[in-house]
């Protein structure tokens, strides 16, 4: 029989970002899939090595407009990792509090898309209605709704004034009552339960083979989140539970994400309350040579931050690593065997990044030469020589 | 020569400008649920008059007659279908034997012109939207036709819409007994299918399959599918009210009662699609030939029955 080639990509509605999939179809169920993504790629740790450290923050920041603060907080642990200090209480209270912030909003924006995805579009215009609460708290917070430049290497940027706080609990109190709603609205709804139980399994065993982070992982059954497991801020003073369910489908993996807004909710409540007074930052005026590596818990799983010092005010080395970088090829075991109208949603339900994701992308093709940084270059000189040339 | 009139005021015009005024609403309603600002009155029409002026793109390699027909021989499907339900509302003795038969085939005319559309673009996702079609015609005409027999058996077996609608005048409307109730329930889930809105949309999925069988169409054939889907968004209810409510009369408080009839359904319509998510065609067909297939049944014999 004749198989049937559907693209999803490199443009689609589904997406907000380029990338490309062939899902090879029959009739309507996928039976092989194959990757593109590399449409994004901006050489992001290439620009963080010609800026300072300082600066870096702010590139790195850039990486993801949702994930702002993972980054960020990844990179500025790994930079004082080099040093090998500790950044002041307070420093690590406000830090907490703008990771769980951001954390919230990134769950809630990926309900609203997955309900869009499904056609829901009530439950994607009310999650995103109650974003902006959220957002509105971060902007209290930090002055900016997104990209919130509260983190630099040795502590935080801006303080949190203890007036704002009664405010700010206030606010995020009254997001519980409609969160929760929300909540009933999705795990309750039997037409939700027909379209997104038992499809895309992710089982424990492939979780484990493809080293599946965060919601991804522990939507089946894989108890792996480094806030637990490697504590940094203040997640091992507050009380908080790990979402962990068992099934690995769709649903469980929606799920997790509400439930885990809710543990959201409580650290940053806790942390809001219990702010210590004191220092914000460090002070850091030197960095010596090393290197350091920072890794920190992203809505969407572990970031990971590698970072090489030779004593300048530069980083030689900046290597990152995206959550989505290791979920995504469970896409690939989740989605065969199943419909075309599912493959979207079982995409969707990963929470892809690409943006965080894209960094240098090689494919060789049979036989095909396989061009280092060097020979890319000679390439671009020869290339803006035969436009030269051509102007002549 | 009044046929004509029926035609082009009443089947065209009439129909037109309600639907477009039908669909504000359904989008304007959405808009609010969603705590959104919604589209200004005239939108639907802006919106038509905007497609037809845009080019109107044809693939290459594609039968250039049947890409370009289909829409209209779905629109005319609907002129052809709301000008026989105007005729038989406004005169009920003006009508031929077996119209309710005639109106069932008119009324699958637009689905059949969408099929049509989708596989004349030569486009793979256009083929899936197709095929999705056609899985959900064959699901919801067995509990259409089903829920229509009610209406018929309730009249003394009549097969003409205006003795149907007189039926209604002598002996209270159908919807008031029991099998009238079971069969509105079930042609109204037949016509949010029909009408091609979640939860039954996934001939057009815009997320999945990127609008479907619309996916190759511009300008103007595509402004002539959207006058048809919002044609038909006043004509599947208006048969629903000649066949269950005893239809629109047009003196006095009956034309109020007439408007809250049809404004009713279409709430009605747009509730059932802001509350649902989009199902797989494989459970729509299982929805539609289980549990939908069974009320309409079981509306037959309690018809029969005379309850």
């Amino acid at each position: 029989m004749a198989k049937t080639i559907i693209p999803i990509g490199p443009y689609h509605p589904l997406q907000e970002e380029p990338e490309f999939f062939t899902l090879t179809v029959d009739g309507e169920r996928v039976v092989d899939i194959d990757v593109r993504i590399g449409y994004n790629h901006r050489g992001i740790e290439k620009l963080s090595e010609m800026k300072t450290f300082d600066q870096s923050t702010f590139v790195i920041e850039r990486i993801c407009g949702i994930c702002s603060t993972s980054h960020p907080f990844a990179y500025t642990r790994a930079v004082e990792d080099i040093i090998g200090v500790e950044v002041p209480e307070r420093a690590k209270y406000i830090r907490t509090i703008i990771a769980e912030g951001e954390r919230i909003h990134s769950h809630l924006l990926w309900l609203g898309l997955a309900g869009h995805f499904l056609g829901y579009n009530t439950v994607y215009m009310w999650a995103w209605k109650l974003r902006e609460e959220i957002l509105d708290v971060m902007e209290i917070l930090s002055g900016n709704r997104n990209n919130y430049a509260m983190f630099k290497p040795g502590g935080v940027r801006r303080d949190i004034k203890s007036g704002d706080i009664p405010g700010v609990i206030k606010k995020i109190d009254s997001i519980v009552p409609t969160l929760t709603m929300l909540k009933k609205a999705v795990i309750d709804d039997p037409v939700l339960h027909a379209r997104t139980k038992g499809i895309g399994v992710l089982s424990k065993e492939d979780a484990i083979n493809y080293s599946a982070l965060g919601p991804t992982s522990r939507a089946s059954g894989v108890a792996r989140d480094v806030r637990k497991d490697s504590p940094y801020g203040v997640y091992d003073k507050v009380e908080w539970d790990m979402i962990v369910t068992q099934n690995g489908d769709v649903f469980d993996k929606a799920v997790v994400r509400i439930l885990e807004a809710f543990e959201s909710i409580k650290i940053m409540k806790y942390c809001l309350l219990k702010l210590p007074k004191g220092e914000i930052d460090l002070n850091i005026k030197n960095i010596p040579p090393g290197e350091g590596i920072g890794h920190i818990e992203a809505p969407r799983g572990e970031v990971f931050h590698y970072v090489r010092s030779d004593g300048t005010n530069r980083p030689v080395r900046h290597k990152v690593r995206a959550p989505t970088f290791m979920n995504l090829p469970t896409y690939k075991a989740t989605v065969v065997g199943e419909t075309i109208s599912d493959a979207t949603i079982i995409l969707a339900a990963i929470d892809p990044c690409y943006c965080c994701t894209e960094r240098m992308a090689v494919r060789n093709i049979k036989g095909k030469k396989l061009y280092n940084g060097e020979d890319l270059i000679k390439l671009s000189q020869e290339k803006t020589e035969k436009v030269r040339r051509g102007l002549k | 020569m009044i046929y004509i009139v029926y035609l082009i005021f009443y089947g065209f015009l009439v129909t037109a400008i309600i639907g477009l005024l039908a669909s504000w609403i359904d989008r304007k309603v959405t808009a609010r649920v969603q705590y959104r600002v919604g589209p200004p009155i005239l939108q639907p029409l802006i919106d038509i008059i905007k497609l037809s002026g845009k080019e109107t793109l044809i693939p290459r390699g594609v039968s250039k007659i049947t890409f370009l027909a289909a829409p209209l021989v779905g629109l005319s499907g609907v002129i052809l279908v709301s000008t026989l339900l105007w005729v038989n509302n406004i005169n009920q003795s003006n009508s031929f034997m077996g119209d309710l038969i005639v109106a069932i085939y008119l009324l699958a005319i637009p689905s059949i012109s969408i099929i049509m559309g989708g596989f004349a673009s030569g486009n793979p996702l256009a083929s899936l939207g197709a095929s999705r079609e056609m899985k959900l015609i064959l699901s919801y005409e067995l509990p259409f036709v089903l829920a229509v027999f009610v209406p018929v058996i309730r009249s003394g077996f009549a097969i003409k819409l205006g003795q149907i609608l007189t039926f209604q005048a002598e002996n209270g409307v159908i919807v008031g007994s029991w099998s009238g109730a079971l069969a509105l329930i079930v042609v109204i889930l037949c016509m949010q299918a029909k009408l091609a809105l979640v939860p039954f949309d996934m001939p057009e999925a815009e997320t999945e399959i990127m609008g479907g069988t619309l996916i190759e169409y511009s300008g103007s054939g595509l402004a002539v599918y959207r006058l048809m889907k919002n044609m038909l968004l006043f004509t599947l209810p208006f048969f629903v009210i000649i066949l269950f409510m005893g239809g629109l009369r047009l003196d006095g408080m009956h034309l109020l009662y007439g408007i809250l009839r049809y404004v009713g359904l279409v709430a009605l319509i747009t509730v059932i699609r802001n509350t649902n998510p989009r199902v797989r065609i494989d459970q729509a067909v299982r929805f539609f030939w289980g549990p939908v297939t069974v009320i309409a049944i079981i509306a037959v014999v309690l018809a029969f029955r005379g309850l």
